[in-house]
């Protein structure tokens, strides 16, 4: 079990230095990686905004709750926006993109080994790590912080709708108090997070996706496997980071 | 006098326990068509995998273009690739580029042409095959027969020395067959390619085939024009070219006893007391 967890561990390191080793080749043609942001980042807009403006408009109320309780409701801007840069942000939208972007990116690329396209790209002597993996991987990487920053966005304007429209906070404390309690570090730890995050979900799911076995089953398993690993992987690396950022 | 395009030499390879060749010898002369035939599960494909370098042989040697593909490194061996084209069984077109873009591709991904001049390269080799008005169709919009020669397009476009057809009269239609036939058998005449084509289509191979190599238990058990072939009366070979059911290729897989399996154990010892 361990032996197999570790020779697992190894084969997605080596997978990730060969990716690696064809993201500045792939660079190359912008073309291609651009498309990639566009099939993770774009296409994935519609389910980070809806779900960041429900997991705001929740913490707006459950904010509102709590502070209340000690009279501090004016200070449900910084929590909300605390909240969502550093956690929430870049933690939800890494499992939205596990589930949307990343079973997408594993089954397109099982589905292409599965119907030969990849062999047949090995065939014309064309490398399918530069010209599928790479540019998927590194459409991955570059979209995710942007994806965790409109969620932030959305994700605000939901907790004031709540908060100031429904709860009638003071608008003014809501944002002059956000403004004054929000540091650099505060943002650059979502940064970080997002990006880390962007990391583990796009290599996890290229690898899964261009090792599955070319069956439907295979397929179907490899892109199940997507979503737990790269699932509890956030998680994992999320209070990593946070340990670290916290010095703790 | 130079290497023939391929040679293949006392050719070992097992899957798992399962032998798949033991001691194959094949030799594709330059400038011909050879057929390489054989029962369905007889490692046809997989020679072609062993051929191209996807997976290694256990033991033996074989050369393309004169070079060991065993003792070749991954450069060496994409160097070789360059010099073959290959049509899959099922087309293997990319799907998410149209018909165009998918001859075009392998150009792309090696030279650096002018727009026009790609464009002409792809519309000329679209023509060839019958398909230049198809050119901006998607793949999930061709038929079976067209997806396959629009991968024959692909496969000549970089102008290969020799194509490997891979079961390429599966599924078709008689029309769409006769297509392919004729296709496989003027870009030999035309461009004096060496062809290399996979299948148990006996008539069909025997109307274009210079030489074919049958394959049996994972040994060539005849080769010879195709005249030769349908003059020979070893037994595997008359089989194989009459259809016959059973015969040296059995009709069963093998299994144990047919009793024991259907009735149960238990029955066939209540049976025997």
């Amino acid at each position: 079990m361990i032996g197999t967890s570790l020779g697992r561990i190894g084969a997605v390191a080596l997978f990730l230095l060969r990716v690696l080793g064809q993201c500045l080749p792939a660079l190359a043609k912008p073309r291609a990686v651009i498309h990639q942001i566009y099939n993770a980042g774009a296409r994935s807009l519609i389910i980070i905004m809806l779900c960041g403006l429900f997991v705001g408009m929740v913490l707006g109320l459950q904010g509102f709750d709590l502070l209340q309780r000690f009279g501090s409701e004016d200070a449900l801007g910084v929590a909300a926006a605390l909240g969502l840069l550093k956690e929430l942000g870049p933690v939800v939208t890494a499992l939205l993109f596990a589930g949307r972007a990343g079973t997408a990116l594993t089954s397109e690329i099982g589905l292409m080994r599965a119907t030969d396209q990849l062999t047949a790209m090995e065939m014309m002597a064309v490398d399918p790590l530069r010209h599928v993996i790479a540019p998927r991987f590194l459409g991955g990487v570059i979209a995710m912080p942007l994806l965790v920053a409109i969620f932030d966005i959305v994700g605000l304007f939901g907790a004031q709708l709540i908060g100031v429209q429904l709860m009638a906070v003071d608008p003014g404390a809501f944002w002059s108090q956000m403004q004054a309690a929000v540091e650099l570090d505060d943002v650059n730890e979502g940064i970080v997070k997002s990006i880390c995050f962007g990391f583990a979900c796009s290599l996890i799911a290229v690898y899964e996706g261009y090792h599955a076995p070319p069956t439907a089953q295979g397929v179907g398993l490899a892109t199940t496997r997507t979503v737990v690993v790269s699932s509890v992987l956030v998680l994992l690396i999320d209070y990593m980071l946070t340990a670290a950022f916290l010095g703790r | 006098m130079s290497a023939p395009p391929v040679r293949i030499r006392d050719l070992h390879y097992a899957v798992g326990a399962r032998p798949i060749f033991a001691g194959v010898d094949i030799d594709v002369p330059q400038g011909q068509i050879t057929a390489v035939m054989g029962p369905s599960g007889t490692g046809k494909t997989t020679l072609l995998r062993l051929l191209t370098g996807q997976v290694a042989a256990d033991r033996g040697r074989i050369e393309l273009f004169g070079q060991s593909v065993g003792d070749t490194d991954k450069a060496g061996l994409y160097a070789l690739r360059r010099r073959t084209g290959m049509l899959f069984q099922n087309g293997a077109l990319l799907t998410d580029l149209t018909v165009f873009e998918n001859v075009a591709f392998p150009v792309r991904a090696h030279a650096r042409l002018p727009e026009s001049v790609l464009r002409r390269l792809v519309l000329t080799k679209l023509e060839a095959v019958g398909l230049r008005g198809a050119a901006d169709l998607m793949p999930s919009q061709l038929s079976g027969g067209m997806a396959r020669r629009v991968a024959l397009a692909r496969a000549i476009v970089m102008d290969p020395e020799l194509l490997i057809y891979d079961e390429p009269f599966v599924g078709l239609d008689p029309i769409s067959m006769g297509v392919i036939v004729r296709l496989i058998r003027e870009l030999n005449e035309t461009l004096g390619v060496t062809s290399i084509v996979v299948s148990h289509d006996v008539e069909e191979l025997a109307t274009i085939a210079h030489r074919s190599y049958l394959l049996s238990e994972g040994r060539v058990v005849a080769s010879g024009t195709p005249d030769e072939l349908a003059r020979s009366q070893e037994p595997v070979v008359r089989q194989f070219m009459s259809g016959a059911a059973d015969g040296p290729v059995p009709f069963h897989f093998p299994a144990g006893d047919l009793a024991a399996d259907i009735l149960g154990k238990s029955a066939q010892v209540g049976g025997r007391s």
